[in-house]
């Protein structure tokens, strides 16, 4: 006691020389209150401080959807044209003739739409790696990057369900796979896991955006009146009862759990529409761990990019720290290794091995035509991301980021790897055919409709980080020690 | 074989259960596949004998007599291309390619082209060069869909647009086909081929829409759908050989039927067990576990000598 006295500054310790005459019983007594009195202002101080800290966070984060800048106009308007670009393209794709339009051929019957859809399945299992994995084993760190990882989950499941339409001979029929449907077909499997992927996902992302959308109905009141009826019927009333906090609590452990089979799954399962065909090239009972495995160390990869981003152009510095590299940096060492590990299972033994099945193909990537791609994803897409961000310097956020950037090139380049060279090398030889038919080579409609799903997906990304908060305000709040169902004070729904 | 004047004149006649053993007839015997599918219709019609006597063949090669009530006229098989989803009664179609025998004539591609309108570099069937050892001479190999028996295509398709029919064939709807092409994918033969829609092709599917002579049951001709050689069914229903079969100068390519353990080329007949067994037939990768049902004999004591193609194919677009 007499130390805590001893160490403020206020005018307690003259109080205690002018009582010195006083009765020993007295002078602590009158201690005692003076120190109760201090701690009390302490902790409303104390308090005020994260009232002020929070709503300084609040402000903060509200920042990019209360004002759009020129630079951001420019950006929505640019991703705009592309997508209007695509639209174009897969309208001269569908009116036209296929045979000149596109340059699939009989062989190479799948192209870069299939690769992209294979990379898009990839990169939504960055939902179920960073906002359901992470926050399971209460990685503290992950509070901030949950609702990035959730939105480019929904944004790629999407494009890819746009990727497999593009590439269909007659999109018209899709509704065929309900009203026909065979469940023997691994396509019928992949559209239920990932139509269940794409909800689970959706509600992963709107269930704990509730409290955000609320807080986005009553403090940004200068907004259009279509964007106030939005937040208004999006938080469905909500109005922060004690009740309601554990329901949201609660069912998003409860999807989390969910989401992680589920991610595992729809990239198992797209693993298996290659796996159960009879081509040696695909014929692996590797295919879905290999696949797997590449798609977290993408995911990996693709948050840093993400959350770069984001800390540079919503300045962003507080809460997407430099130790979120650092973490970030670690883990995709580590999933690059695993990714590794499933690449000489996936192509060294079989190269030992090296039956006349595979020779062609292993060969036409290790040393034919294909080797420069190849060995430049192997460098990029493995190597690099695995060693090193072993170094701390590494793990800043620039040199990781440029890393991740490379990274993620070379992840869709892989799966063109996959995808392409698999046909090219059928059991029977190919002759007799035009030389078109014998190597691939995506023609620019082609290119131009994959440009637009990546500019599709970077859109649905802008546009909603401009009209939610991206990063989670109760959950950081929380993070940070803020109890708020005491701070949080929604505008009674029917005041409004 | 029998001439077809006298199998045509069996079609109209009626039939009986009790002799169902007499309609086993060869495949040239065009009456036959009308008369097996005929079978199902049997117990609801009237036995009466007609008094008016036809000849049928039975699988032995004897010409007998029989009673006309006996033979039934089916109706299912004179209105070919009707139902693609439906097999022939009774059938289980089987084809045999004799290797010895090829000289790269292209006769089959052409006579297949024109069947289905097909116009190059689409082509159902293929005729590869092949050598499967150094030492060994090439050998020309007459290639198309084997209508595998356990088929990794159908197995994969989404919505049922390919199948394998009772009769044996593997065949595609193309009014269901949604152009995924896993099918394709699957496919360890590369028999597919998908209509890119190339004007060309098209404009020659528009030109010969009407033709009489156009294979209707199955049809390449919708852009954005998968097809294949589907075994010429409406051929078949009419009791006659496929367009490969018939083009053939060599009589390379044999058509029958597994059931009645035949096989011909239009000129010759063979026992399909008797040929397989004698020239050591085998499946092409028979180790996938694919089944296919065209079997091929080995190019030993050929009658040609092999020669490079004098032109090199489809080098147009």
């Amino acid at each position: 006691m007499e130390k805590l006295i001893t160490k403020s500054e206020n005018g307690v310790m003259e109080m205690q020389r002018d009582a010195s005459g006083i009765d020993e019983n007295e002078k602590y007594r009158v201690m005692e209150e003076e120190l109760n009195l201090y701690k009390e202002k302490q902790n409303v101080a104390a308090g005020k401080s994260k009232i002020q800290k929070y709503n300084l966070m609040e402000e903060e984060l509200l920042r990019p959807i209360q004002k759009i800048g020129r630079a951001g106009k420019i950006w929505i308007g640019f991703l705009v044209a592309i997508c209007l670009c695509g639209l174009y393209a897969y309208y001269l794709q569908e009116t036209k003739s296929k045979y000149e339009t596109i340059s699939l051929r009989d062989y190479t019957m799948w192209g870069v739409y299939i690769s992209t859809f294979v990379f898009y399945v990839a990169l939504s299992l960055i939902g179920a790696l960073m906002s359901a994995i992470l926050k399971l084993i209460k990685f503290e760190w992950y509070r901030p990057l949950t609702r990035i990882a959730e939105i480019i989950a929904v944004a790629s499941i999407i494009m890819a369900g746009v990727c497999i339409v593009a590439a269909m001979g007659r999109p018209e029929r899709l509704y065929f796979l309900f009203t026909y449907g065979r469940i023997q077909s691994p396509i019928v499997w992949d559209v239920i896991v990932i139509m269940t992927y794409i909800t689970a996902s959706c509600l992963l992302l709107f269930m704990p955006l509730i409290p955000g959308i609320v807080i986005c109905r009553d403090k940004l009141t200068n907004k259009p009146a279509w964007q106030k009826w939005m937040y208004k019927k999006l938080s469905f009333g909500w109005n922060g009862a004690p009740e309601q906090w554990k329901i949201v609590k609660k069912s998003v452990k409860v999807l989390a759990i969910m989401v992680i089979p589920l991610g595992i799954s729809i990239h198992t399962v797209t693993a298996w529409l290659f796996a159960t065909t009879l081509r040696p090239e695909w014929d692996s009972t590797n295919f879905g761990p290999y696949f797997v495995s590449g798609a977290f160390a993408l995911g990996a990869a693709g948050m840093i990019v993400a959350v770069y981003v984001f800390r540079k152009v919503y300045s962003l510095e507080k809460y997407l720290e430099e130790k979120h590299f650092d973490v970030l940096g670690k883990m995709l060492v580590l999933l690059s290794f695993c990714y590794l590990y499933f690449n000489i299972n996936e192509y060294v033994v079989p190269a030992y091995k090296m039956s006349s099945l595979h020779a062609n193909h292993l060969l036409d990537l290790f040393i034919g035509k294909t080797a420069p791609t190849y060995w430049l994803v192997v460098l990029f897409g493995i190597a690099i991301p695995a060693i090193l961000p072993m170094f701390r310097a590494m793990r800043k956020p620039l040199p990781l980021t440029i890393i991740a950037i490379f990274a993620v090139i070379a992840a869709w380049f892989k799966r063109y790897l996959i995808v392409v060279p698999g046909l090219s090398h059928p059991f029977l030889p190919i002759q007799d055919v035009p030389e078109s038919w014998m190597h691939y080579f995506p023609s620019l409609v082609e290119m131009t409709i994959v440009a637009a799903t990546f500019a599709a997906l970077l859109l649905i990304i802008t546009v909603f980080s401009r009209l939610f908060p991206i990063i989670s305000i109760w959950e950081v709040a929380e993070g940070d020690g803020v109890n708020m169902q005491k701070i949080y004070k929604p505008i009674k729904p029917e005041m409004l | 074989m029998k001439t077809d004047n006298e199998n045509k004149k069996s079609h109209d006649e009626e039939n009986s259960e009790s002799r169902r053993k007499f309609l086993k007839l060869g495949l040239l015997g065009g009456g036959a596949a009308l008369a097996v599918s005929g079978v199902t219709k049997l117990f609801a019609d009237s036995t009466e004998n007609s008094g008016e006597k036809v000849k049928v063949l039975t699988t032995d090669g004897k010409l007998v007599e029989v009673d006309s009530s006996m033979v039934k006229k089916a109706s299912g098989c004179s209105s070919p291309g009707l139902n693609i989803r439906e097999g022939i009664p009774g059938k289980k179609f089987v084809r045999v390619i004799d290797l010895a025998r090829c000289e790269n004539k292209r006769a089959c591609i052409e006579g297949c082209q024109k069947k289905h309108n097909l116009i190059a570099p689409v082509e159902w069937i293929k005729v590869k060069k092949m050598q499967d050892v150094e030492m060994e001479s090439p050998y020309w190999f007459p290639q198309m869909c084997y209508h595998c028996d356990n088929p990794p295509c159908t197995k994969v398709c989404p919505v049922d647009a390919t199948f394998k029919r009772s009769d044996g064939l593997v065949v595609v709807d193309a009014e269901r086909c949604i152009g995924c092409k896993f099918c394709m994918a699957a496919c360890p033969y590369s028999a597919r081929t998908f209509n890119f829609g190339s004007p060309k092709q098209v404009e020659n599917f528009e030109k010969h829409k009407n033709d009489p002579e156009r294979c209707k049951s199955s049809d390449p001709s919708i852009v954005g759908t998968v097809s294949k050689c589907d075994g010429c069914p409406d051929e078949l229903a009419q009791g006659k050989l496929p367009a490969c079969v018939k083009k053939c100068p060599n009589g390379v390519i044999f058509y029958g039927d597994e059931n009645e353990d035949t096989v011909t080329n239009g000129e010759e007949v063979f026992q399909l067990s008797a040929l397989l067994s004698e020239r050591a037939g085998y499946r092409q990768f028979d180790t996938l576990g694919t089944k296919p049902r065209v079997y091929y004999l080995p190019p030993d004591k050929r009658l040609f000598p092999f020669e490079e193609a004098k032109e090199i194919r489809n080098t147009e677009e």
